[in-house]
């Protein structure tokens, strides 16, 4: 996938530094988070004597990030068509609770709770979306209700037990497991299935770059300077093919990291190449123009309620997998770092604007600034300051750049 | 620089990445005068206006503003405010949930210490509303009040700040007949009071009506400077500055083709808005012919846009009754998208809140309200769309540098040129046009009537919701006109005069 729109470039290269320089400025609300991220990992790397940015480390703060990026893919789509979901981290958890019940207690196989946790949470996100498209309540207000609404239902469903553990090994797996290690014995110490995930990735991003490429060419329609657009490709490949490597190191691709991508596989899919999702992004650009134009504007709230319900059930599912319970607490402020890593990925609050690969990386930067601090053992109270800072950063930085 | 120029602009080049908006501008007003200034869409008549009330402070254009002969430098609207300078933008800048009085002062509250002087402000404010001659009670609401009483309320505001300058940035777009009149009214009555006055407008009728002199600008540099006095000023002069170019007719012919086949009848249409709880529409019956276009003439407020609405899928939700039958399928349409299906298409009369999505490029909206002919199940084919698109693009001469352009960093003409193509795309054959020129230069309405007249030779009707009446007449071959929520008569356009018309508009 495109990490960013090759914008209009004026004249043909004259000198790689300004033609680099003048790229850069341009696209700096796409490449802004990227240089935001290596920032974050550089200082905390050098902090921790190299210890951030260890196989080990990386490893867990993958598969810690994980539940928040799906919360972030689904956010971002909430704030496109100008809405907000207040109510997807007490639903996370209690969803987790309800995981957690339907097999410990109730001893459902996994097959059977998986599927049906995801459809109930889909289901459940139409109330709001009934709330906000059929009653024209403020989003705001909806699922402010549904926040403690659903705070008190994880209250009522443990109220007996308390922390439910969960013992079923498949399903810990999700937030706990690995891809297993095909042909691990041709080389010992590497995950080769891992490698070949990451050399697949790099040629797919490269064949499709240079198809895009081609075809801008073939229409007129202006490209990156060509020394520009290697240096691109070099440095996604270097960037993907080290993430891979270090993985690979240790236990190899874990499967939070796999259900991640796969989730925003499909949802760059949707929002980048389909009918339903230009639909999404024309009735956050402007509802009545697009309800004018045949676009029917309450479907398309229902459904980007209902989808952001059901990757809360997806989330929470996550959560409790990678406790290997269902806790009282699960959920608590999951919805403002999803919130978070939308605005950091680059979302606009007026609407028709933000990418969900941004909501990922914007994910992958709160979950950067909470490890990094935890391994410089900062204590909690700093680190919520700290991260309200880096928001307020974000958005700042997204309100200066937004006229260029 | 002779004693009587109250405002000199001097050499002004104001530039934005990539163009250059004003180019070694000058431009000189008269005390006590009202001067017109004119020109297409994009010529830089606002962006002059933006630097003369220092919206670009000083230091973001080059060149020198003399008011009263001083220099001056203003950092932003206070300054230029202070200096006496008032402007009073084309979209109103009143708050809708306030009072006239509140919003007379908002800025400018008039205080006793701490606390507001709500009696002095409504003492002041009551002498504002008289100088404007506007008879409303000062504690009413300005969300109650007509666009006409809003100008007059938006002026009073200025005044209220003892203007000496005051500009009025398109001021009778949004307005009927008779508030141009007042408006006018009012006007001349400032200028003998020794306030001054620049209008930017389009409407060349008006600038005939009321101008002293008038300043021409093209590509942001001003080419003429015409004095009423001396009988300068007539609309062929003024079009041919604008243009640069000689237009005779801005109304093109066209062979006539239209058939005896009606393609869209309405019988007995009846529309209620329960929000406001008032009927919008009272017993209507029209009908429109294959390949003629049917004028809607009448005031503003007069019901059109609604009509228009409660056929096209009725997006607002009135209560609608009556017959309508489209391409001989009798039944209304509950959402745009069933219209769209029957081949009915509406170009909105306000392309940026209802027609277009400003922050997606030509491409995108183009495309929008059929992009099931580009896709196969559910994915869009972006090369063919993309060919849609620059096809549109060369048809219609959409002046953009790629399809890749944002909308909203097109002009006028050029964004409604991009409204159009995306419902000629639906390929309908019944088209409402509600406004289909308003604010756009007369460049773009020559190619805008051209375009019509080549789709109602090719078999399209058109229904065309006007409020000029020179488009009606230029543009019709069959008008109706409407006054206050009634068909009011039916007139072939060789019974249709001004006169017959206004007379009809005004009957209830």
């Amino acid at each position: 996938m495109s990490i960013a729109n090759d914008l209009p470039v004026k004249e043909p290269s004259s000198s790689f530094m300004s033609d680099l320089t003048r790229v850069l400025r341009e696209n700096i609300r796409d490449y802004g988070m990227f240089i935001a991220l290596f920032i974050i990992w550089g200082v905390f790397n050098s902090l921790t004597d190299g210890l951030f940015l260890s196989s080990r480390n990386l490893s867990n703060l993958l598969n810690q990030f994980g539940y928040i990026a799906v919360l972030g893919i689904g956010m971002t789509l909430v704030i496109v068509i100008r809405h907000i979901d207040l109510s997807v981290g007490f639903l996370a958890g209690f969803l987790g609770a309800v995981t957690a019940i339907a097999m410990t207690f109730w001893g459902l196989p996994v097959w059977v709770v998986v599927p049906s946790v995801l459809i109930l949470g889909a289901l459940l996100g139409l109330l709001p979306g009934f709330m906000v498209a059929q009653l024209g309540i403020p989003a705001f207000v909806a699922t402010l209700a549904g926040f403690l609404i659903y705070r008190g239902a994880i209250l009522v469903v443990t109220e007996g037990s308390g922390t439910i553990i969960i013992s079923n090994d498949a399903f810990n797996a999700l937030g706990n497991g690995f891809i297993p290690n095909i042909f691990g014995d041709l080389w010992p110490g590497k995950h080769l299935l891992t490698l070949l995930v990451g050399a697949i990735a790099i040629v797919w991003f490269i064949y499709n770059e240079l198809k895009g490429r081609r075809n801008k060419l073939a229409y007129g329609f202006e490209v990156l300077p060509r020394n520009i657009f290697i240096l691109k490709l070099v440095f996604a490949t270097l960037l993907v093919g080290a993430l891979t490597w270090v993985l690979a190191s240790y236990n190899g691709l874990s499967w939070t990291v796999v259900i991640v991508l796969i989730v925003l596989a499909i949802y760059q899919f949707i929002t980048t190449q389909t009918v339903l999702g230009r639909h999404i992004y024309a009735v956050g650009g402007n509802p009545e123009a697009a309800e004018l134009s045949g676009v029917n504007v309450k479907r398309i709230t229902y459904l980007v309620f209902s989808q952001m319900g059901a990757l809360a059930a997806l989330s929470g599912m996550l959560f409790a997998s990678r406790l290997q319970s269902a806790t009282t607490t699960a959920g608590t402020l999951f919805e403002l770092d999803a919130i978070a890593a939308s605005y950091v990925g680059g979302v606009s609050a007026a609407g028709g604007v933000g990418r969900v690969t941004g909501a990922v990386i914007g994910a992958l930067v709160m979950a950067s600034l909470t490890s990094g601090m935890n391994l410089m053992g900062l204590g909690i109270s700093y680190q919520y300051i700290i991260r309200g800072i880096v928001l307020a950063l974000a958005v700042i930085f997204d309100v200066s750049t937004r006229n260029r | 620089m002779s004693d009587n120029v109250i405002l000199e602009m001097r050499n002004i080049t104001k530039e934005f990445p990539g163009v250059k908006a004003l180019d070694n501008i000058s431009f000189a007003v008269k005390q006590g005068e009202i001067h017109c200034l004119v020109g297409e869409n994009g010529a830089g008549k606002s962006t002059l206006m933006k630097v003369l009330s220092g919206v670009y402070p000083h230091g973001t254009y080059s060149g020198e503003i003399y008011l009263n002969g001083e220099l001056q430098r203003f950092n932003g609207i206070r300054d230029s405010e202070h200096a006496g300078i008032g402007i009073i933008y084309q979209e109103l800048a009143l708050i809708p949930e306030l009072t006239v009085y509140e919003n007379i002062f908002l800025g400018n509250e008039i205080r006793k210490g701490m606390r507001m002087d709500w009696n002095e402000t409504i003492r002041r404010a009551s002498e504002m509303l008289a100088k404007v001659k506007l008879d409303v009670n000062p504690a009413a609401k300005v969300i109650e009040l007509s666009v006409g009483r809003q100008q007059l309320i938006e002026i009073a505001k200025a005044l209220s700040k003892d203007v000496r300058l005051l500009i009025l940035d398109e001021p009778t777009s949004a307005l009927n007949e008779d508030d141009v009149d007042n408006l006018f009214d009012l006007m001349r009555d400032l200028r003998s009071n020794g306030v001054t006055l620049i209008m930017i407008t389009h409407k060349l009728r008006e600038i005939m009506r009321i101008a002293d002199s008038v300043t021409v600008i093209r590509d942001g540099k001003s080419i003429v400077t015409l004095d009423a006095a001396k009988g300068e000023v007539s609309e062929q002069v003024m079009i041919k500055h604008m243009v640069g170019r000689e237009i005779d007719n801005i109304y093109p012919s066209r062979t006539h083709k239209r058939s005896e086949e009606v393609v869209l009848e309405v019988h007995d249409w009846n529309v209620f808005d329960p929000v406001i709880d008032r009927k919008l529409l009272k017993n209507s019956s029209f009908n429109i012919k294959r390949g003629e276009i049917v004028g809607f003439a009448g005031l503003m407020g007069s019901g059109r846009t609604e009509l228009a609405l409660s056929i096209f899928g009725n997006p607002a939700h009135y209560k609608v009754d009556g017959e309508l039958t489209v391409n001989g399928q009798q039944g209304h349409f509950h959402h745009p998208q069933e219209a769209m299906n029957a081949g009915v298409a509406y170009v909105s009369e306000d392309r940026k809140r209802n027609g277009l999505i400003l922050i997606q490029d030509v491409r995108e909206n183009t495309t929008l309200a059929n992009l099931r002919a580009l896709a196969s199940r559910g994915v869009i084919d972006s090369n063919r769309e993309i060919q849609v698109a620059n096809e549109y693009k060369t048809s219609l001469n959409i002046k953009t540098p790629t399809i890749q352009q944002k909308v909203g960093n097109l002009s006028g003409g050029n964004q409604q040129k991009v409204s159009l193509a995306k419902w000629l795309f639906v390929q309908p054959n019944i088209l409402i046009l509600d406004e289909p020129t308003r604010g756009i230069d007369v460049g773009a309405k020559f190619e805008i009537y051209t375009l019509m007249n080549r789709l109602v030779e090719q078999g399209m009707s058109i229904l065309m919701i006007s409020s000029e009446l020179p488009e009606v007449l230029g543009m019709s071959d069959r008008v109706y006109v409407v006054s206050a929520g009634e068909i009011t008569g039916e007139l072939p356009i060789a019974e249709a005069t001004q006169e017959r018309i206004m007379q009809l508009a005004t009957m209830n």
